[in-house]
């Protein structure tokens, strides 16, 4: 269980690219960080780092739990990611991805565990058996959920979960955000979307070109967030 | 223990997954018999010609039709970024690297067991005068290519160019493995087969694979994390 | 002392150059071979002296397989970038020296057996850790923001796989090498000529590494400068 995350000066440099300057965030349990900024602005790329799979350039990521450090598998049993990319097979189907992910992080994967994984993120039953590049953007994004999910992550990163959901979808995701973050999980959520998770985050940080240029705590509803992103993410 | 195990489950999807789609063996084994089909318009089909050539015909085209396997086996982890759910597993990335080894070894030894009855049938070569040492000389030279391979197609995967790229790193690195695997080869199939050199690139080619085994188990993981 | 590092060398480099030119001339003519591969003392001529040359850039080639191998693996260890700009100045020099290598062998090649290129083991060898070294550089050239990782593997693969190298091509009608070979054995009035001949190339190859590393530098440096630049608005 991962408690804390401390990332601090993290710089990251593609070849000659410079992805991240000098970004410092913290991360608490219980909390739900929105990150926020343009195209291009380094939030995949903090994203990344954060999942352990990007190392940084520059600087470091703690992982803590009751103020002992975490690293290695132990980090990566605690992380849940949703990329752009479905991260599942096409070849195999909903049931037998999360079988095969379900056995590589040694958590029940019996097809009872499986279906009510399923139940919960909304993919309909009788989609569960058919090889998963025959879905609907929507369909492959909520087995993506539930792969994230699977393990029971503490710390949940998530790169424009919205996208291919339709409003009933959207707000489904929305409430399983609220209840893992309920759950005292760290949700970090990348999105365009400010309406969805208007109401929903306790931490604001907004990336441009690379750089931090604000974080705020607190609870923020629609107009809020527009707001800032307008004011600062330019 | 348990790393053997998670490198069987991967290696048993890839596996299942090929097995559901066929792509790679059925797209490798065509291109491997062309390549047959074309050698014996190339070489001029005289039993003292065929065996000269026959030896270099296998290599050639266990290179070739490797190569082409091995992209694509690393194209499918990259056309969901599975690769990525792979490595933030919490397993060891040796058992990434080595699930993904065997199941390209399974895939080039199936070409294999193409390729060599097509080159016994069309130049009625004697390539199983010593059934039992010519295998153990494939299984070596696939496992090599195998395991160099995964470590390149791996560390490629997200470079644009990779599929020019991969034969540019593998075929100067592989080119003990296909000579050694040439000369073996050849000894086998020689009029009178000469067991004592073929044993001698068998030892070879043992050496080769564990070396590069151990060198992989070393730095597979500083080359796939960005 | 950084900065003059490169003159240093280079100087030296010219003055043992010169030196080996005036000693390699003074050096008697030695050894040619029939067409069995027995010496004799004529066949080659004037073409001997090529051996001084040919064999200093063949440690060289040699050498930067290895540099670039160490350098990567610390480079894949410690993430810093200074060791991958040695591995990649290291090969572009090489690849030059190992251009000399393949001509003047093959030079050697025409003289002593009468054909310009007979896959003689040492040559053969020289031949395919150049096409490594290549292959490096084409992945430095064409594998983009990874370059760097990617190439850093090639080296060190590259570098485990010289003894197979060796062991492969096995021993022919080259000048032997090692304890009993020619260059252990040369005659004194070659020994002189030979070693000062390595001295000057063995400069010469680090002034140009030193130099490619510090204009590799260089490059980032004034990349890094120019970004900086561009965020504070000084530069569009």
């Amino acid at each position: 269980m991962i408690e804390r995350v401390e990332i601090k000066k993290v710089g990251k440099r593609y070849g000659s690219e410079r992805a991240l300057h000098g970004v410092s965030l913290e991360l608490a349990a219980g909390k739900t960080c929105a990150l926020l900024g343009h195209n291009g602005a380094g939030k995949t790329t903090l994203l990344g780092i954060l999942s352990t799979l990007v190392r940084p350039s520059d600087g470091s990521v703690a992982y803590a739990t009751g103020g002992k450090p975490l690293i290695g598998d132990a980090v990566r049993r605690e992380i849940g990611l949703l990329a752009h990319a479905s991260l599942c097979y096409g070849e195999l189907s909903a049931r037998e991805n999360l079988a095969l992910f379900g056995s590589l992080y040694e958590v029940p994967h019996d097809r009872a565990a499986i279906d009510a994984l399923l139940d919960r993120v909304g993919l309909e039953p009788r989609a569960r058996d058919r090889e998963a590049r025959t879905y609907s953007r929507g369909m492959v994004q909520r087995l993506a959920l539930a792969r994230a999910l699977l393990s029971k992550p503490s710390l949940v990163l998530l790169d424009e979960p919205f996208t291919g959901l339709d409003r009933g979808g959207a707000l489904q995701l929305g409430e399983q955000l609220g209840a893992l973050r309920d759950s005292g999980a760290i949700v970090v959520v990348v999105t365009h979307d400010l309406e969805a998770i208007a109401g929903r985050t306790d931490h604001v940080a907004i990336l441009s070109r690379g750089r931090l240029v604000l974080e705020e705590r607190g609870a923020f509803d629609y107009d809020a967030l527009k707001d800032l992103y307008h004011r600062h993410a330019s | 223990m348990s790393v053997l195990r998670q490198a069987g489950r991967i290696a048993w999807k890839d596996l299942r997954v090929e097995l559901r789609s066929r792509e790679i063996i059925y797209t490798m084994a065509f291109f491997a018999a062309l390549l047959v089909v074309i050698y014996s318009f190339a070489f001029p089909n005289k039993p003292d010609v065929v065996r000269a050539a026959l030896p270099g015909m296998l290599w050639v085209t266990i290179a070739f039709a490797g190569t082409i396997g091995v992209g694509r086996a690393f194209d499918r982890e990259r056309e969901n970024d599975t690769m990525r759910a792979l490595l933030l597993a919490p397993i060891s990335r040796l058992a990434v690297f080595m699930g993904k080894a065997i199941a390209i070894a399974l895939l080039v030894l199936s070409v294999a067991a193409i390729v060599a009855p097509l080159l016994v049938l069309f130049f009625n070569a004697p390539l199983f005068a010593e059934p039992g040492m010519m295998i153990l000389v494939i299984v070596l030279g696939a496992s090599g290519f195998a395991i160099v391979g995964s470590v390149f197609a791996a560390t490629l995967l997200k470079v644009r160019s990779r599929d020019v790229l991969l034969p540019v790193i593998l075929y100067p690195l592989l080119v003990p493995l296909f000579v050694a695997g040439t000369k073996a080869t050849a000894a086998l199939v020689a009029d009178d087969p000469e067991l004592a050199t073929a044993w001698y690139w068998i030892q070879f080619l043992g050496i080769y694979d564990a070396a590069f085994l151990v060198l992989s188990f070393w730095v597979f993981e500083s080359l796939v994390i960005e | 002392m950084k900065k003059f590092a490169v003159p240093i060398c280079a100087g030296l480099a010219a003055i043992a150059f010169a030196g080996s030119l005036w000693m390699i001339f003074q050096a008697p003519l030695q050894f040619g071979y029939n067409d069995d591969g027995s010496l004799n003392g004529s066949s080659l001529f004037f073409n001997q002296k090529i051996f001084y040359f040919h064999v200093a850039h063949a440690f060289m080639l040699f050498a930067a397989v290895f540099v670039a191998g160490f350098a990567s693996i610390a480079f894949l260890r410690t993430r810093d970038a200074k060791w991958d700009d040695i591995a990649s100045a290291a090969v572009d020099v090489a690849i030059a020296f190992g251009a000399v290598v393949l001509v003047t062998g093959s030079i050697w090649a025409k003289a002593a057996w009468h054909v310009w290129w007979n896959w003689e083991p040492r040559l053969t060898m020289s031949l395919l850790l150049w096409l490594i070294l290549v292959g490096y550089a084409l992945v430095r050239k064409f594998a983009g923001a990874s370059a760097d990782r990617v190439a850093a593997g090639m080296a060190i693969f590259g570098m485990v796989g010289v003894p197979f190298i060796y062991k492969m091509v096995g021993q022919d009608s080259h000048p032997a090498a090692g304890r009993n070979g020619v260059v252990a054995t040369l005659q004194a009035g070659m020994k002189g000529a030979f070693w000062l001949a390595v001295t000057a190339f063995l400069l010469w190859f680090v002034a140009l590494v030193i130099y490619r590393v510090q204009s590799i530098r260089a490059e980032r440096e004034l990349r890094e400068l120019r970004e900086l630049g561009l965020d504070a608005g000084v530069l569009s």
